[in-house]
């Protein structure tokens, strides 16, 4: 419920990602600060995991450079608990496995104790989402789903009907990354379509890296998402001068104009 | 046995992907069930099996390797003399058949020692179809031979940089890259791991191990085999002889794993035997993981048992009790290589060596009725290289 309240009519929200630890905990906060003085609306916060099948070289980068950090899942929940007061409501972005080895139970007890609003995990299709969706749901966590352009019609209104907050609508083929823009006019056809299927809101992501592809969007979708290049625009810096490339980096991009 | 509508044998398997790759799994759950039903279909397969990779492979008495603390009749399955020299080409032969009945353009594959690398492109010099091979960059390096033969058969070898550049790696990246191409592109999984249907389609390609082994037993011994023995990386040549026998209750089952330098050490394979149930590359089964979750390094002395999960079938069977999955180490398993050349005068695969060693300790075990089976998955002549450069002296 928390999160569905981020989208005003008429208005496209921003979802800025970045990985918790990259290149360690200081940087981290520093930017996750700078994203809520420039109108993030929520954030995604990714947890390193080893083995991201959903990303592409820059958010698996970014992982790995966090674990190397020896960011953990817990280290995640803590910097989540500290900092959420000052923060738009925070998104987990992680793995099944981390959840699974944590235990559904425990880990929507941590999440919510930490106050996360809610838990994106890529690699939990629409068939295995019940267990994980209903932990989550009795600490009222909303759990986003995916809807990829390769989704069929009819499943694409059943993952909707299943997603918590938003839906979040996968701009493109394949995984993460600043590579390949989204070819918008399918885009459209997609959002078109899942309007008709569902009243939740639809964010787009995956691939979502310039001011022209972010005004290609608005007006026909909700949110937008934007990851890999965002960390791109960080990457090599450290503390307040990845905060500062973040902020020129998101200044640009003009979302929320 | 047939995995549940959600893909599970028992609580392992399923389907844990990226949306995007769902509708391409469905895709191929389809194609596998009217492929499956279509006796033209298993017409064609047989026939390239039998004219392209050279089956049946015969059964072969291997007696000066186990007779000196053996009274029980030890038999292996020539799965080395395949063409290509593996079990591997079964399935690559069955998934380029399905490609192709499903129009895809182009095939991917992951590969470690390069041994599935080699089948899959193989078959698609054979069938005419582009192939894009998947290896970690520590891998292309240490299977420089491989690589090479690889682009000879008309493949491109893409080096895998990422996470400990090996077969996990690898095997992420070409789930990647078919997410990026699920239109055009068949992926070619070289065991029975990853999501649902695949281990169980893999499975079915390599069941002809084990029908073949059973009739063969059947036809020269007038009995089935006591002991079944076969090394376990992902599984698939293990669940291809299994597959033959699972009806026949009295037929003791046992995969050999890699323990590399103890299951106890950090350098081991052995997920089923120092794993925890955890979720890798699609499906549930056992992985070898930290308590939080992270997938851990592996070692073994050979590249095809050197991977951290295993495939959700032997996970049950495991559970259920119908196998046993016991671990064999480097040194036993380097033994085994050294004494099976030289008694038998064939060069096992060091992935098959494993088998071999544990189904010699099991043959001292075994009275004059006993008939073990070992499947010997493939030859050593990829290995040579290797162990030459151990610099240990020839025992
Ligand atoms: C000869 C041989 N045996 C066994 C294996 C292990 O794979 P699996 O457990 O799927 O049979 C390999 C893998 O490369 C192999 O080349």
């Amino acid at each position: 419920m928390a999160l569905e309240s981020i989208f005003k009519p008429g208005r496209l929200a921003f979802i800025p990602y970045l990985m918790a630890g990259d290149p360690d905990l200081e940087t981290t906060r520093a930017i996750l600060a700078t994203l809520a003085r420039h109108g993030a609306d929520a954030i995604e916060l990714g947890i390193p995991y080893g083995d991201p099948l959903a990303d592409g070289p820059a958010i698996a980068a970014a992982g790995a450079r966090a674990l190397a950090n020896g960011i953990t899942l817990q280290k995640v929940l803590a910097l989540v608990s500290e900092m959420r007061a000052s923060l738009p409501p925070l998104i987990l972005f992680t793995y099944y496995n981390l959840v699974y080895q944590f235990g559904l139970q425990q880990f929507a007890r941590a999440a919510a104790g930490a106050g996360a609003a809610g838990v994106i995990v890529p690699d939990v299709s629409l068939e295995e989402i019940e267990p994980l969706r209903l932990a989550l749901g009795a600490h009222t966590i909303d759990v986003p789903l995916l809807v990829a352009p390769s989704t069929p019609p009819d499943r694409a209104a059943r993952i909707a009907g299943q997603s918590g907050g938003f839906v979040y609508v996968v701009s493109r083929l394949g995984v993460t990354g600043a590579g390949t823009a989204p070819d918008t006019k399918l885009l459209r056809a997609q959002i078109a379509a899942l309007r008709a299927a569902t009243k939740k809101p639809l964010a787009v992501g995956f691939g979502m890296s310039t001011r022209a592809q972010v005004d290609a969007v608005r007006g026909v979708a909700d949110g937008v998402i934007v990851g890999s290049a965002l960390i791109d625009a960080y990457t090599g810096a450290r503390g307040e001068d990845a905060a500062r490339r973040v902020s020129a980096f998101v200044d640009a991009l003009a979302v929320s104009d | 046995m047939q995995p549940d509508a959600l893909g599970y044998f028992g609580e392992f398997g399923g389907r844990f992907v990226p949306e995007v790759l769902v509708a391409a799994l469905s895709e191929l759950e389809r194609e596998i069930e009217s492929a499956f039903a279509d006796p033209a279909f298993w017409r064609e397969y047989e026939s390239v099996l039998a004219e392209f990779v050279g089956r049946p492979s015969p059964v072969y008495e291997a007696q000066r390797y186990a007779a000196a603390e053996s009274e029980a009749t030890f038999v292996v399955k020539r799965e080395d003399l395949n063409h290509t020299g593996a079990h591997k080409i079964n399935n690559t032969v069955g998934q380029a058949l399905l490609a192709r009945r499903m129009g895809k353009k182009r095939l991917i594959a992951e590969t470690g020692a390069g041994q599935h690398g080699v089948a899959t492109a193989t078959v698609g010099a054979k069938f005419g179809i582009p192939v894009d091979i998947y290896m970690g960059a520590v891998d292309v390096e240490r299977q420089a031979l491989n690589v090479y033969i690889m682009q000879l058969l008309g493949a491109t070898v893409h080096p895998v940089s990422g996470g400990t550049k090996t077969l996990k790696d690898a095997t992420s990246e070409a789930f990647r890259e078919w997410a990026a191409r699920v239109h055009d592109t068949f992926y070619v999984i070289g065991s029975v791991v990853g999501a649902h249907p695949y281990p169980y389609m893999v499975r079915e390609f390599q069941k002809i191990i084990g029908v073949e082994a059973r009739q063969q037993c059947l036809e020269r011994y007038g009995r089935l085999p006591s002991d079944v023995v076969a090394c376990v990386g992902g599984g698939s040549n293990a669940a291809g002889i299994f597959a033959g026998f699972l009806n026949d209750p009295h037929v003791r089952l046992w995969g050999v794993e890699s323990a590399g330098e103890g299951i106890q050490t950090a350098r081991t394979a052995a997920s089923l035997n120092a794993g925890t149930v955890g979720v890798l590359h699609g499906s549930r089964s056992y992985v070898l993981q930290t308590a939080e979750g992270q997938v851990k390094e592996t070692h073994s002395i050979s590249a095809g048992l050197d991977y951290p999960g295993v495939g959700p079938e032997h996970a049950f069977l495991k559970e259920s009790g119908r196998a046993t999955y016991v671990s064999v180490t480097d040194d036993e398993a380097l033994h085994a290589f050294y004494e099976f050349a030289k008694t038998e005068g064939i060069i096992p695969a060091l992935e098959s060596a494993h088998a071999l060693a544990y189904a010699r300790t099991l043959a001292a075990k075994r009275g004059r009725e006993d008939l073990i089976l070992v499947n010997l998955s493939g030859r050593g002549d990829k290995d040579i290289a290797q162990i030459r450069g151990l610099a240990r002296p020839v025992p």
